[in-house]
Parts: C-alpha cells; sequence; structure tokens
C-alpha cells in the first residue's frame, strides 16, 4: 500500500514519510473500521438482546449481536475504503472526485479503484482466493470420505465444510466470469471508455470480498450445519456461525444484483457508434443475459434471507409450521433464487466459449442468431424451472408435470449452444492453444453434465437420485466442468491482453492434461455412487462403497495439485520470468485486442466505429458444394 | 486460399462413423449398462425406475455419441497445419441444420416430458412423495405405514395395528404399501432405496408414497435431505417379509411394545409436539 | 527482477505465509473433538466393565467457557468428571452403566421412547427400582444408541426438589441414579444421542448441545 489518496485530492507525491502515507481511504483504513464496526454491532446488540432475554441466557447465543456486528462491519469497511466520499462530500456541497486513483502504482489494486480494468484484476485475484479457499475444503472433505466410518472430521466439522466448501463455490464463482473479464473487457469490446457505474463496479467487488472474510469466519461460532441451500427450519436450530451464512449470502446477493445492474447499463447505453446489436460479440450477450438474472433473482435471495435473519431474531415464524408459516416457503423461495443462479453460472460460460471458438479455429461464430436465441431462451425459461427441486417433497401432484416439461424444455436451447460449437469447428483450421482445449474440454463435460440434468429432470428417476451423489455429479460437471473450465480457458486467451505478459506454455499444458483428466476420474465415478444409494452431505456410508470413494478422493487430490501447477505457472510466469506478450497474439479480430497492451487509462484515443461483429474470419467463397451461399448472421 | 479439390466429404464420413458408434453403443447401454442403473428389481415401484433409466440412456446415448465423436472427428481432421495460417469456410449458418436440430430436439424433449408424465402418473410411479393428495393412487388393499421423522431417528407407526409405533420397518411381500412421511421438527426425507421410495418428510405435512415390494430381501432406508449433524447416521435396516411372518412380527411388536403405546398420541397425518418456538 | 515483480512477490509470500497459518488453523478446528475416553475393563466375575454418566443441567465455565448454559453428559474417570462423550468400551461384552441425572424434566417429543429398549432384561433400575418404561412427560434425557437398539429414557428432578445443581460437575446435588446393562456385539464406532428437547431456548430445543459432539451426542467405539 504505498499510494495514498483522498476522494478530493490528487495522489501525494511519494516523498512523504510512511505513516502520513497510510493515513487517509484505504485498505488499512477499511480494516480497523471493519474491526471497529464490528465490535460496535456486537456491543448494541448486547444492549438490546443481552441476557435479560431468555433465549440468551439459555442458549449462550445472541444472533442480533453477531448480525449487527457483521452489518456494521461491512459498513466501516466500505467507508473505511472510501465509498461514502463521493455521497457525502456532494451532500455537503462540495466538489468531489469522480475517478479515484485512475493512475497510480501496484497501490491502486488494494483500494477503492474506479478503473474497470483495475477491478477486473482485483476480481481475478479476489476470487480466485476464495476459490481455492473453497478448493481446500473439498480436500478436506475427501480426506474425510477416504474411510466409510468418522475419522478425522467431527461430523459438525464435517457439515461445516461442506456448507462452507458449496457456499463459498456458488458465492464466489456467480461472479467468476462477469466479475474479472466483463468488467476489464466488456468496455473495451463495445468502444466504452468505462463501465456505466465505475464506484458501483468497485463496490460490488469489495462487498464480495467482505463476504468471504464472513463466510470464513462463520468456524469461530460454531458453523452452520445447512449446506449451502440453509433449509429451514434446521436453519432457524443452529447456533450463531448460521448468521454468517445469512450475511455472506446477502453480500453476494447486493454485489450480484448491482453487478447486473452496471453490466446490463453499460451495455445497452455504452455501446459505440455502429455497434448495433447484431453486431455486438456474443460473449457480450452472453454478460447481457446473465445480468437480466442477476437482477430479477438476486433480490429474491436477499429477501429470503432476511426473513430467515427475523425468524433467528425476533421470532416471527415465517418457515415454522407451528407459527402458521411453512417450511415450503424457504425451499421455494430459495430455489426460485437458486435455479436461475446456476444459469447465472452456466451463461457466462456458454459465452466465453463461443468467443474464443472463432479465434482459434479461424472461422466466423456458426449461428450467431441461434446462440443468441439459445442465451436468451435459458434466461427466460430459467425462472420456470425451479420446483423440479422439490420433486419428492410433496408438493401438489399436478405441478410436477408441468415442471418437468418446463425443465426438460430448456435443454433445447442449451443444445442451441452445442450446435453452434459444432458448427463452428465444421471444416475449421483448429490450432490447439490451451484456451481452444479448455474450449474442447468444456464441451465434453458440458455434455455430461447436460445430460445427467436431463435424467435428473424425469420425476420417476429424480425419485431414486434426489440428494445423492448423482445430483452432485451433475452438477459439478456443469458448474466446474462448465464454468471453471471456461474460466481457465478465459485466463489463458486473456492474461496476454491483461498483464502483457505470456503464461508458460508447457506448464499450461500439463495444468491442462492433468485438470482434466482428474476432473473426469472424480466426477464420473460419483454417479455411480449416486446410483448405488449414497446420499449427499454424509461421511460415513455403506463399506462396500470404500473402494469408488477412495478412488475418487485420491483423483480428487490430483486435481488439487493441477491447480498448484496453475499457480506455479502464475507465480513463476508474471513473476519471475515475464516474457512480454504482443497486443494481439491470438490474431483475434475483437476490438479489445485492437488495443495497444498495457491498455491505456481511458481505453481508446478516439472512440472507435464499428462496421461488423468481431467474426470476420474465414474464406468468403462457399466450399460445400450443393449447399447455399455464405450468408453473413443466419 | 482455396480448399484442395480432392477434400473428402466430410459429412459422409462423419455420419457413418457416428450411425456405427452409436449402433455399437445402444445395445451396451440397453443390456450391459441399463440394467445397474436403476434401483434393482426388489418393488413394482423400483423395476418402474429401473426401465425409465434405461429409456432415457437410450434416447440420450445417440445425443452422446454425436457430440463426443463430433469432438474427436474435428481434432483429428480439422486442424491447421503446423506453422500457417489459414482461414477455414467462412460459413455463418444453415438455415436447415439449424432448423432440422431445432425440430429434432424439440420432438426428443416432448417425447421425453410425455414418457415421464405417463410414468409418474402410473401406479408404478407412484414411490415418489406426493404430498398429501396424490394424483395416482394405487388400486385395491393398501397396508398405510406413517413413517415418523425426527432428529435423528425414522420410526414407523402401523395405524391399522392398533397405532403400534416401531423402530424396526417391516413390510410383508406383494401387498401394496401406503408411506404417510411426516417430519416432527426439521426437514428430513425417507428414502428405501430399494424399494424405489423417496418422499420428504416436512413437519406438519403429510407425504404419501407408495411401493409395492416383491422380493423377500432386507433394504436399507437412508436421510436424503440434510438435517444436522446425524444426517449420514440417519440409517436403518428394513426387512421384507411373507404376510404371515409379518403377522407374527407386528402382535410381537405390539405386545412388547404396549407401555409405549399406551402413551403415544392418537394416530394422526401430522404431529407437531412441544416445545415449538425458540425460547420455550 | 524489477521492483514491480519484487512488491508483488512479497505480496504473495505474506499471502502464503498466512494462508498457510490459517489453513492450519481451520485443520486444527476441523479435526478437534472431545476426547475419547476408555471405560474401565473388567471381567465379568469383578463386575464386567463399567461406565459412569451423570447430566447436568449447565456444563458451568469451568467445563465450557464458551457455554456455560448447554446441558451436557460427563464421564467419570479414576474419580474426576471429565467432559467427554466419546467412550471405548470392549467388544463382545455386558457394559454396566450408572447415570446420575442431575437436570430437571423437558418431556419427550416422541413418547415410545419412553420404553426401555435394548437392556440386559428389558429394564433400567431409578433409584433402586426396576422399570420398563417412565411417564414421558418426566423424561429429561435419553441414552440412545439407535444401531444397538438400546433406549434408555432418564426421569428429570422435580422442580420442587431441593438442593438443585447449578453447574457441574454435580457432586451432592439432588439427582436420580439409574443403573442398566447392554451386551456389545461387533467392532465399530456407534454413535449414541440424546432425544429429549433439552437444549434450552433453542427451536424445538435441539438445537445447540443436541447437535454437539461432547454434549448430547457422542460415540461409542467398540473394540
Amino acid at each position: 500500500m504505498s499510494t495514498m489518496s483522498t476522494a478530493a485530492a490528487a495522489p501525494a507525491p511519494s516523498g512523504r514519510p510512511l505513516w502520513r502515507r497510510l493515513i487517509g481511504f484505504n485498505l488499512l483504513t477499511a480494516v480497523i473500521l471493519g474491526v471497529g464496526g464490528y465490535y460496535f454491532g456486537w456491543w448494541i446488540g448486547h444492549l438490546i438482546n443481552g441476557p435479560s432475554f431468555e433465549y440468551e441466557s439459555a442458549t449462550d447465543e445472541n444472533d442480533v449481536a453477531l448480525l449487527l456486528g457483521y452489518f456494521f462491519g461491512v459498513v466501516g469497511f466500505l467507508i473505511g475504503l472510501g465509498f461514502a466520499n463521493y455521497p457525502v462530500s456532494r451532500l455537503l456541497g462540495r466538489p468531489a472526485s469522480l475517478r479515484e486513483k485512475e493512475s497510480g502504482g501496484i497501490g491502486r489494486y488494494f483500494g477503492l479503484c474506479t478503473d474497470h480494468k483495475v477491478v477486473g484484476i482485483q476480481y481475478l485475484v479476489g476470487i480466485g482466493v476464495f476459490f481455492f479457499v473453497g478448493g481446500l475444503n473439498a480436500m478436506l472433505i475427501r480426506a474425510e470420505l477416504l474411510k466409510p466410518v468418522p475419522t478425522l472430521v467431527g461430523p459438525n466439522q464435517y457439515l461445516s465444510l461442506v456448507g462452507m466448501h458449496g457456499t463459498m463455490m456458488m458465492g464466489m464463482m456467480t461472479s467468476g466470469i462477469l466479475g474479472p473479464f466483463a468488467n476489464y473487457f466488456v468496455p473495451l469490446m463495445i468502444g466504452a471508455r468505462r463501465m456505466a457505474f465505475p464506484r458501483i463496479e468497485a463496490l460490488t467487488f469489495w462487498l464480495l470480498m467482505a463476504a468471504g472474510f464472513i463466510l470464513v469466519s462463520t468456524i469461530f461460532f460454531g458453523g452452520f450445519p445447512t449446506g449451502w441451500t440453509g433449509y429451514e427450519p434446521l436453519n432457524d436450530e443452529a447456533v450463531m456461525g448460521m448468521d454468517s451464512y445469512i450475511v455472506f449470502f446477502a453480500l453476494v446477493g447486493v454485489s450480484m444484483a448491482l453487478l447486473g445492474l452496471n453490466m446490463m447499463a453499460t451495455i445497452i447505453t455504452m455501446r459505440a457508434p455502429g455497434l448495433t446489436w447484431s453486431r455486438l460479440p456474443i460473449f457480450v450477450w452472453s454478460v447481457f443475459a446473465t445480468a437480466v438474472l442477476m437482477v430479477l433473482a438476486a433480490p429474491m435471495l436477499i429477501a429470503t434471507l432476511l426473513m430467515a435473519a427475523l425468524d433467528r431474531t425476533i421470532n416471527t415464524s415465517f418457515f415454522l409450521t407451528a407459527g402458521g408459516g411453512s417450511s415450503y416457503l424457504f425451499e421455494n423461495l430459495f430455489w426460485f433464487f437458486g435455479h436461475p443462479e446456476v444459469y447465472i453460472l452456466a451463461l457466462p460460460g456458454f459465452g466465453i466459449i463461443l468467443e474464443i471458438l472463432p479465434v482459434f479455429t479461424r472461422k466466423p461464430l456458426w449461428g450467431y442468431r441461434l446462440a443468441i436465441s439459445g442465451m436468451l431462451g435459458v434466461s427466460l425459461l430459467s425462472f420456470f424451472v425451479w420446483q423440479h427441486h422439490l420433486f419428492v417433497s410433496g408438493i401438489n401432484g399436478d405441478l410436477r408435470p408441468f415442471y418437468m416439461l418446463s425443465t426438460e424444455i430448456i435443454s433445447v436451447p442449451t443444445g442451441f449452444i452445442f450446435l453452434c460449437v459444432m458448427g463452428t469447428l465444421w471444416k475449421a483450421r483448429t490450432t490447439f492453444s490451451v484456451p481452444m482445449l479448455f474450449v474442447y474440454a468444456w464441451t465434453f463435460n458440458f455434455l455430461i453434465g447436460g445430460l445427467s440434468g436431463v435424467v435428473l429432470s424425469d420425476v420417476p428417476t429424480d425419485t431414486g437420485l434426489h440428494g445423492s451423489f448423482f445430483v452432485m455429479a451433475h452438477f459439478h460437471y456443469t458448474i466446474m466442468g462448465g464454468l471453471i473450465f471456461s474460466f481457465f480457458a478465459a485466463i489463458y486467451y486473456w492474461v496476454p491482453k491483461m498483464f502483457g505478459l505470456r503464461l508458460n506454455e508447457v506448464l499450461a499444458k500439463c495444468h491442462f492434461w492433468l485438470m482434466f483428466i482428474a476432473f473426469n476420474s472424480t466426477f464420473l465415478p460419483l454417479f455411480v455412487l449416486g446410483l448405488k444409494g449414497m446420499p449427499r452431505r454424509v461421511s460415513t456410508y455403506e463399506p462396500a462403497l470404500q473402494g469408488l470413494n477412495d478412488w475418487v478422493s485420491i483423483s480428487a487430490f490430483v486435481l488439487g495439485f493441477s491447480m498448484l501447477i496453475f499457480i506455479f505457472n502464475v507465480v513463476y510466469s508474471l513473476i519471475f520470468v515475464r516474457e512480454p506478450a504482443e497486443a494481439n497474439p491470438w490474431h483475434s479480430k475483437s476490438m479489445e485486442w485492437q488495443v495497444p497492451t498495457p491498455v491505456p487509462v481511458n481505453n481508446f484515443e478516439q472512440i472507435p466505429v464499428f462496421d461488423s461483429d468481431p467474426y470476420d474470419y474465414g474464406t468468403p467463397a462457399p466450399i460445400t458444394g450443393g449447399g447455399r451461399p455464405a450468408t453473413a448472421g443466419a | 486460399m482455396s480448399e484442395p479439390i480432392d477434400e473428402p466429404n466430410h459429412t459422409a464420413r462423419f455420419a457413418t462413423l457416428w450411425v456405427i458408434v452409436t449402433l455399437i453403443a445402444l445395445p451396451l447401454v440397453i443390456w450391459v449398462i441399463g440394467p445397474l442403473l436403476g434401483p434393482g428389481t426388489d418393488s413394482d415401484q423400483a423395476s418402474a425406475v429401473g426401465t425409465d433409466f434405461t429409456v432415457l440412456a437410450v434416447i440420450a446415448t445417440p445425443v452422446a455419441t454425436l457430440v463426443v465423436m463430433f469432438l474427436l472427428y474435428s481434432a483429428v481432421f480439422f486442424r491447421q497445419p503446423k506453422g500457417q495460417m489459414l482461414e477455414g469456410p467462412a460459413v455463418r449458418g444453415h438455415a436447415r441444420v439449424q432448423a432440422t436440430w431445432i425440430i429434432v430436439t424439440s420432438i426428443m424433449v416432448l417425447g421425453v416430458a410425455v414418457f415421464g408424465t405417463v410414468r409418474l402418473e402410473s401406479a408404478d410411479g407412484a414411490g415418489s412423495g406426493s404430498g398429501p393428495s396424490p394424483l395416482t393412487v394405487p388400486k385395491g388393499k393398501k397396508l398405510p405405514v406413517q413413517v415418523i421423522a425426527q432428529q435423528w431417528l425414522f420410526t414407523y407407526r402401523y395405524p391399522t395395528y392398533g397405532g403400534v409405533e416401531t423402530t424396526e420397518l417391516v413390510l410383508p411381500a406383494n401387498e401394496e404399501v401406503e408411506f404417510h412421511v411426516t417430519s416432527l421438527d426439521v426437514i428430513h426425507s425417507f428414502w428405501a432405496f430399494k424399494l424405489g421410495v423417496k418422499a420428504d418428510a416436512n413437519p406438519g405435512v403429510d407425504n404419501i408414497a407408495f411401493t409395492k415390494p416383491t422380493k423377500l430381501e432386507n433394504f436399507t432406508v437412508r436421510c436424503a435431505e440434510l438435517c444436522g449433524i446425524w444426517h449420514g447416521y440417519m440409517s436403518g435396516a428394513g426387512r421384507v417379509v411373507t404376510p404371515e411372518a409379518f403377522n407374527t412380527w407386528i402382535h410381537q411388536e405390539q405386545t412388547k411394545l404396549a407401555p409405549a403405546t399406551k402413551v403415544l398420541p392418537k394416530y394422526s397425518t401430522t404431529y407437531l409436539p412441544e416445545p415449538l418456538r425458540r425460547g420455550e | 527482477m524489477s521492483l514491480l515483480a519484487k512488491k508483488l512477490l512479497g505480496v504473495g509470500a505474506a499471502v502464503v505465509v498466512l494462508g498457510v497459518l490459517i489453513g492450519l488453523y481451520v485443520a486444527a478446528w476441523a479435526t478437534s473433538a472431545p476426547p475419547t475416553i476408555v471405560a474401565t475393563s473388567a471381567p465379568a466375575s469383578s463386575g464386567g466393565t463399567h461406565l459412569t454418566l451423570e447430566t447436568v443441567a449447565a456444563i458451568g465455565p469451568k467445563y465450557s467457557p464458551s457455554h456455560p448454559d448447554w446441558v451436557s453428559y460427563l464421564i467419570r474417570k479414576n474419580g474426576k468428571w471429565i467432559h467427554s462423550t466419546i467412550f471405548t468400551v470392549p467388544a463382545n461384552s455386558v457394559i454396566h452403566v450408572t447415570v446420575y441425572q442431575y437436570d430437571g424434566d423437558s418431556g419427550l417429543r416422541n413418547p415410545l421412547l419412553s420404553q426401555v429398549q435394548g437392556t440386559i432384561g428389558g429394564t433400567e433400575t431409578i433409584n433402586g427400582k426396576a422399570v420398563n418404561a417412565i411417564n414421558p412427560e418426566e423424561t429429561s434425557h435419553t441414552w440412545v444408541i439407535p444401531q444397538l437398539g438400546v433406549f434408555i429414557p432418564l426421569p428429570g428432578v422435580p422442580e420442587e426438589a431441593k438442593n438443585q445443581c447449578e453447574f457441574a460437575p454435580c457432586e451432592g446435588a439432588a439427582h436420580n441414579t439409574i443403573e442398566f446393562s447392554f451386551r456389545t456385539g461387533a467392532k465399530g464406532r456407534y454413535r449414541w444421542q440424546c432425544f429429549v428437547p433439552c437444549a434450552a431456548g433453542f427451536l424445538y430445543g435441539f438445537g445447540g448441545p443436541m447437535q454437539t459432539l461432547g454434549y448430547m451426542d457422542g460415540f461409542l467405539n467398540v473394540v
């Protein structure tokens, strides 16, 4: 942290003493104010819900104190970073800077910075760190599952690990592609100098960082036993650690809603001249489709968690049958968010894959309009399928065929993406660079994930599979096999532009092959385990299944090791070797590659004018005899 | 760059390859993999679920082979020659291919949905928890068994045998069983895997599922919805016995558990025993 | 290496060190468990293997600074009361258990569990009198090993009793003494739990101590 600035002053010269440089609105202040806010909230919580209240005296649990502590902690954290500076300055009638730390050294990566490129890299590193935290939880889980009897981890801690793994991954990776890559590249792809709301953009990042820290702090409060779905009434029974989950997801929900809002506003209003909707890069379309989902679904989550928090503090009965509520209410509210949520995870992956394909096949994207209708179709339909998570829970029998139909219909627009992939690969001239390898792997993984989803959408087969490891395998194939593989494809594709450096190709290929093989070796047997009747979230199972579980655990450790190869590559290439990359190493025709590396602060000297979509590859004459002339955008 | 004149007919080659691989895969799926997919044949519902699995796997096979073979084919044949930067054909779409794909996938999906609905609403599909008023009720005499889920044990109440509540699930073979699944506290799920039954246990809700066990086998009951610390241990053994053995067993249990039966609440489809709120 | 790279490396190294420390802390937290107490093993002729347990209304700040008001089981070993619920007993043996019950009653949610099952003789001895079931409203705790079919209801101390226990160990306070014996079979790790909603204040009485190893839940290692 070597740069210091206040909202209304220019960056100070670095000749000042360190202690003066550390005072100001930066990460250190944020942490101090965050901790202070936490203790302040905790103190207020004890004042209003202290030992005079029966719940607290009997249980030694004070949810009000913890929730208020977290709330004031987050507020203090954000104020310390400088998010209140602009609103307060304007309230006081003083001129305020609109752009924070637009130029400067590495210090601006550790604070509030309104340069979308900086926010993109902050997201990449921040989400990466929490991804590894979630991954370590998974390694502990798999270590426990090596033996059918509990060995390493106590039953409470096991459930907390399972919950932390799922919650951390779901919360963090929803912004896994939109955060780093959409923030960095959407303005470049549409010819804009910035996002529509730069300060909100930075806010979404820091909210996520605060949230991640809050989730990890659950272990100080007893962990939480509900898994990432947080079902009531178990949610209400749980000790204080449950509040960490509630606050984490609420913050994630706010971050998601704002991120989606920002993306939509940017894409709708800030496209450069000539960039009509039909010339937009497919990645930007996928970001748009995802943003719509984020804006509509995340508020549902926030409302649901607020109700859960009220049940846990002031004794309302939203979800308690005895008080007139219903446990079904939580399930429905949660999954009304939860199902669009998983499409928020999947859609950006579609966009990345289709964006990368033309560059390495030297062909235009096949079926551009089909792909767009696929993505928008998935977006729309994702709101109509959520009851498939409740097929055996005793919902009205009339509803089940409808949701079975809607869930199966959603596979049709998803299939469009596969057709576009295959169409682009047809008669292509494919270079098997590392991003392209990940594209192939994505197609294979998402195929398995998608087909297993069709099996789950059929109610009779779902009777056997709901709540079993088959479901685990299905969503790991779609989320990890889909999203994470496209996440890495995006990293390897865009690192030369983001950092101006090349990643070592040999290490990258080692990472890819080890990851792909280990991933399939880990998750393919999980289908078998589910078909043999092993339920989810358990640390004990039939001894006959130990062989399969051991195979899966060892593969999971290898998968974790492949991630270490990636980290090693990053450190080695970006810190030690630092081999510079050209401005357009992949010879892409997309706008973000036409700017120099490093990308100038204001992105473009002059706003560009677009005259076509970025898929102007390929020889124009048709090759296939008897076909129609190639049309632009069929 | 123009294409060489002796460019092979990729469409014909790939189509042939795909058909051959699918024809090899289908018998494997139907006769080797299919029977392994379902939960076995211990009850009518389990057998039906097994059939559904095989049908879905058969429908999924050509799709899977299409995409996988396509990836392999394109990885082998559609490569960039080393060191060159050739471009592929500038084809942005093909209306007939897209239309065919849309129509075929829609038909397949609708077919699967109709198939699923028909199977679900048949007596064979009645193993899933269908709520207090299921659409399909198997005909004939049924043995009602209430499954009471609580943290962290399943107990079973037989209302037609004096309302006796046992900790062991014993069922007579070849008789339709009507499970009434409910919970005393949090959400659990009654999963009798080999019987093809899964029904969530919600507090204050009566969730009905049916099964007709056909084999004299033991089965395991597990909880399938995370319910707290001992969720993974909330399992028990169940038995399917001859109707005579069942009669003997239930009368033994009635005698053995008479003191408990006296103090049980009257049989009801839902129970909400105290304490019910926080702070009580 | 440029200055930027050095800074990055410095930050990275600090993060890695911090990460490793945090990882070690998390691993320690994940694997923490109450101590395993080995029951005094002895041949049948001299009384057999004995387990002496007690149940208290509040564990107290000495045994549990973070949760002094939680109900708990304790086990006596070498004359001292230890706050653990993980016991080791021999396989294929008769285990004699004595429980000193110091807590008031909460009442069973499922009255089925008021009947004694799985003991030798099908009864338990309460303050000297053998019974096979108790009043479900007067149950304070139960000791249940579902996998072995052992169900032991423990009656509560009446409200009007004098000299009620405040915090563990509750030597000399008002209590009920329950004795029973059961047989162990094959080796294994069996769980046991209480079924009475005795976690006062929590929803359904089943939160907190009812869901935490070391209080109202434990393991029986049969070796």
